[in-house]
């Protein structure tokens, strides 16, 4: 059998909001471009994205602008951001909102008829663009039928609807390849047939998403499971930060069957307040000093905010997303959870039951559906589940290309640095645009710059045997049952609340998990064998899993998405720390660099007294970088 | 507390398969498709099935459960007696490729044939002011989670696979629907073309896709008829016929 092989300029694997809007981007530049799905087209985790995408148009509160986007998304995050990201971020995450509407899109609309945004968690005015509570969805169909768009004009132009740009659906990427130091394409399996396929490309945008799967409560779909980490490690990128994962404070807890599942954050945003099973509304107890004069530290002043938001500081139901987690977790051990291991959040008590079913709907359906539990009459049981990595793949801000490997790119939830320790709800759909478009953008510069790279046969031979290996062994190990056995170390030992000891069990059981999974047989043939595909999975969970732990062994203090019981606060030396993780072809290691520091234009945009609190007194001296 | 439930799963591929029965432990609160993927993580590591979001959103596990198409993971187990068996198929409207996963690519070329939105020229990016009345017509269009369980049960392509060619189904009339009732799209003779490219005429509103529509979406009151009336060559149509004697009806 002949192998597939395929030539294209751009090789986008991912079909999220990133390599949508990557793909639409190189195809507009004029080049050729491959879009590979595991999934259906169409399907992305990004659908599950509910709330919306943080944009400052100031449509309902004018006093917004990016500076405040910027300020907001640095404070969110603990100032580990990357400086950089966070600015082009909160600087042109407007245009992309509007440029989406020029594709069709349909955002609930003012009464000025202009697009209507809401409040958030850590944003300081109303500021996602939102459709019900199914952004993700409008954006995923909006650049799936824009792509369409482009290919029938293609169609019209060449005679050939695929001419310039093509779907890959249901096909796995196992490696991405390298010739001569730079990269040459990349190699996989359709999952439909099990046959290999070669794709020829000088340029690669990792749009992969997430790692969620490598935990067991998680809102993440099958597909999280870390590929575009993995692939980029071991193609000799980096990963920056993989200590820093986002346990979104509201999954649903019961029925067990959907433990996980998110509950969007829209739900505290349109008025949802949290209560323990002693009906006491708990989030005023954990409001950090850092937040104070920000969040309402009584009942009256957080219920007067939703109606009148100058005069009045925000209910604490709405601080970022680790606080929230974090306290949720501190009541359930404390026995003040419910009966099923979570705490209340109840919205039926605060709006008329129409106005939750229009401005909630999925949510109602939801809960409705799998829990038989009407939100509009009861409160909802809701706990922390592992929702989002803040780490990942080190990239150039401006053109997302990951930093030391020619061709390559990523963005999206794949790409670190934009979030720091903790993101914001609301800032990872405008992430996608606005980094999808930059990895676009970045990569047909490269491309006319870079002419094709032609991979080696040597190169393709040590890609399909490593497809082939767990067909050729028999008796070996169960991949299934690997999976389980990595997600409860992980949940257990390197979750929400980590120590040394735990830690370091981690890292030596999901190395003892490593050299086993060597030994994974596959029963069956290739076709479509989801024995076979979880084979490849898993492989990238444990890389990501090892990352994840050895950094958070190593950052002792607590920050964001990373809480170590031994070292309960924020250090800001540490601050000053980004932690980077390679791979040598045998194990993860960890060295540290230092975090790019603001220049002065940006420092600027902050009170002092404010700076003060996260950073050391010789960076405050200093007073931003030039 | 686990029980038992009878499962019986459809296995094969293009040349050949059969149902397979099987008994599987099942939890308070479970799905359909928490079951399939018991049994595959326990007895058959190579059972083909589909899916991704497990929270009704995502709209890849659609298949025929007793029958009827439906999403696996919003088809909870306790609906059925506990002594019934569960028999799962895959979507009988396309090709199997192998267990509980059909080539749905029919769709996604059906859905290359709608011509796209087109944006007013002389309107810029942020400039465009809507009432949310009127874009709220074409967002309950845009809830489709392309499933595809409409087109598979609809009867004009269910067993008769020679209409394909030139029948778009339910999901591409919803979406010609939602660009002609889209407050700025500026393409002209939308509904015209649905029946004369996209064989809305085909459709005799029966209203299955409306049936098993999981995101409730009234693809036949709210799309396909309003269409129909007013498409401008009504004269063939004797679907519209008959949709009109049942609007007089209602008036009288």
């Amino acid at each position: 059998m002949t192998l597939e092989k395929h030539k294209y300029d751009v090789l986008v694997i991912g079909a999220g909001g990133a390599g949508l809007r990557a793909a639409v981007e190189a195809r507009e530049s004029g080049l050729s471009v491959a879009i590979i799905c595991k999934s259906l087209f169409g399907k992305a985790h990004t659908v599950m994205a509910e709330g919306g995408a943080a944009a400052s148009m100031g449509n309902v509160n004018d006093n917004d602008n990016w500076m405040v986007h910027f300020r907001d998304t640095m404070r969110g995050g603990k100032f580990l951001n990357h400086y950089r990201m966070a600015e082009l971020h909160a600087k042109e995450a407007p245009d992309r909102i509007w440029e989406l509407e020029t594709w069709g899109a349909l955002f609930d609309r003012t009464s000025e008829g202009k697009i209507s945004q809401r409040n958030f968690g850590g944003h300081e005015y109303p500021r996602l663009a939102h459709v019900g509570d199914r952004t993700g969805l409008e954006l995923i169909r909006t650049m799936q039928q824009k792509i369409v768009q482009l290919q029938q004009a293609d169609g019209r132009e060449f005679g050939d609807l695929e001419s310039r740009i093509k779907v890959f659906a249901e096909c796995t990427i196992t490696e991405i390849l390298r010739e001569n130091g730079k990269i040459a394409g990349a190699y996989g399996y359709w999952r439909e047939s099990g046959e290999e396929i070669l794709f020829e490309a000088p340029a690669v945008i990792i749009a992969t998403g997430g790692v969620g799967k490598t935990f067991k409560i998680t809102s993440n779909s099958w597909e999280g499971t870390g590929d575009g980490h993995a692939l980029a490690l071991k193609a000799g990128a980096n990963l920056v930060d993989m200590e820093f994962l986002q346990f979104h404070p509201t999954g649903m807890v019961w029925p067990p069957s959907v433990r996980g599942i998110l509950v969007t954050e829209s739900v505290r945003g349109e008025g949802g307040i949290l209560t323990n099973n002693q009906g006491e509304r708990f989030m005023f107890k954990y409001i950090p000093d850092v937040f104070k004069d920000k969040y309402a530290d009584n009942e009256a002043e957080a219920d007067r905010w939703y109606l009148d938001q100058d005069n009045n500081r925000r209910p604490p139901e709405l601080l970022p997303r680790d606080e929230v987690a974090r306290a949720i977790n501190t009541e359930v051990k404390a026995g003040r959870g419910t009966e099923h291991g979570g705490v209340f959040l109840d919205v039926s008590k605060r709006i008329p039951a129409e106005v939750i079913k229009k401005r909630l709907p999925s949510m109602w359906h939801q809960f409705y559906e799998l829990a038989g539990v009407d939100i509009t009459k009861e409160a909802m049981e809701v706990g922390p589940t592992c929702h989002y990595v803040m780490g990942g793949v080190e990239v150039d801000p401006d053109s997302a290309a990951a930093i030391g490997v020619p061709g390559l790119f990523a963005a999206g939830e794949v790409a670190g640095g934009m979030h720091g320790s903790n993101r914001l709800g609301g800032n990872s759909l405008t992430d996608l645009l606005v980094f999808g478009r930059r990895a676009g953008a970045g990569a047909a510069e490269y491309v006319k710059s870079n002419g094709a790279n032609p991979v080696s046969e040597a190169t393709i031979k040590t890609a399909a045997d490593r497809i082939e290996a767990p067909f050729s062994r028999e008796g070996g190990e169960n991949s299934y049952s690997l999976h389980a056995e990595l997600q409860e170390i992980t949940q257990n030992l390197v979750g929400i609340i980590r120590t040394r000891a735990e830690i370091e069990e981690a890292i030596v059981k999901i190395a003892e998990i490593r050299a086993r999974s060597k030994n994974v047989a596959v029963a069956g043939g290739r076709k479509f064998n989801p024995g076979f595909h979880l084979a490849f999975d898993l492989d990238n969970m444990l890389l990501v899993a090892e990352s994840t732990a050895k950094s958070a062994l190593l950052r002792e203090e607590s920050r964001g998405g990373h809480t170590r019981e031994d070292f309960p606060g924020m250090n800001s030396t540490w601050r000053q720390i980004n932690q980077i993780a390679s791979f040598d072809g045998n194990q993860v290691n960890i060295k540290s660099q230092p975090l790019p520091a603001m220049p002065k234009e940006l420092f600027d945009l902050f009170d002092v007294h404010e700076l003060e609190k996260y950073m050391t007194p010789a960076e405050i001296a200093k007073g931003g970088s030039n | 507390m686990a029980r038992k439930v009878n499962l019986r799963i459809w296995r094969g591929d293009a040349t050949d398969g059969g149902l397979k029965d099987v008994q599987v432990d099942v939890n308070d609160g479970e799905v359909v498709l928490d079951v399939i993927h018991r049994v595959q993580a326990t007895q058959m590591g190579d059972l083909a099935v589909r899916w991704n979001c497990k929270a009704g959103k995502c709209g890849s596990c659609s298949m025929e459960i007793n029958g009827k198409p439906r999403l696996a993971c919003m088809t909870q187990v306790a609906s059925f007696a506990e002594d019934e068996t569960i028999t799962v198929t895959p979507l009988r409207a396309f090709p199997v490729i192998k267990d509980l996963v059909t080539d749905v690519s029919f769709n996604y070329k059906k859905a290359m044939e709608i011509p796209a939105y087109e944006h007013p020229k002389e309107l810029a990016p942020g400039e465009a002011r809507m009432e949310q009345i009127d874009v709220e017509r074409s967002q309950e269009f845009r809830k489709c989670i392309e499933c595809f369980l409409c087109q598979d049960v609809c009867h004009v392509v269910r067993d008769h696979e020679e209409n394909k060619k030139s029948f778009a189904g339910p999901r591409f009339f919803i979406r010609i629907a939602e660009l002609d009732m889209h407050p700025l799209d500026t393409l002209k003779n939308r509904k015209r073309k649905a029946q004369e490219e996209h064989g809305l005429g085909m459709c005799n509103i029966t209203k299955c896709c409306t049936e098993v529509c999981p995101e409730h979406i009234r693809i036949t009151d709210n799309a396909i008829i309003p269409m129909k009336e007013r498409v401008v060559d009504i004269k063939y149509d004797p679907a519209r016929m008959f949709a009109g004697l049942l609007k007089r009806e209602k008036r009288n």
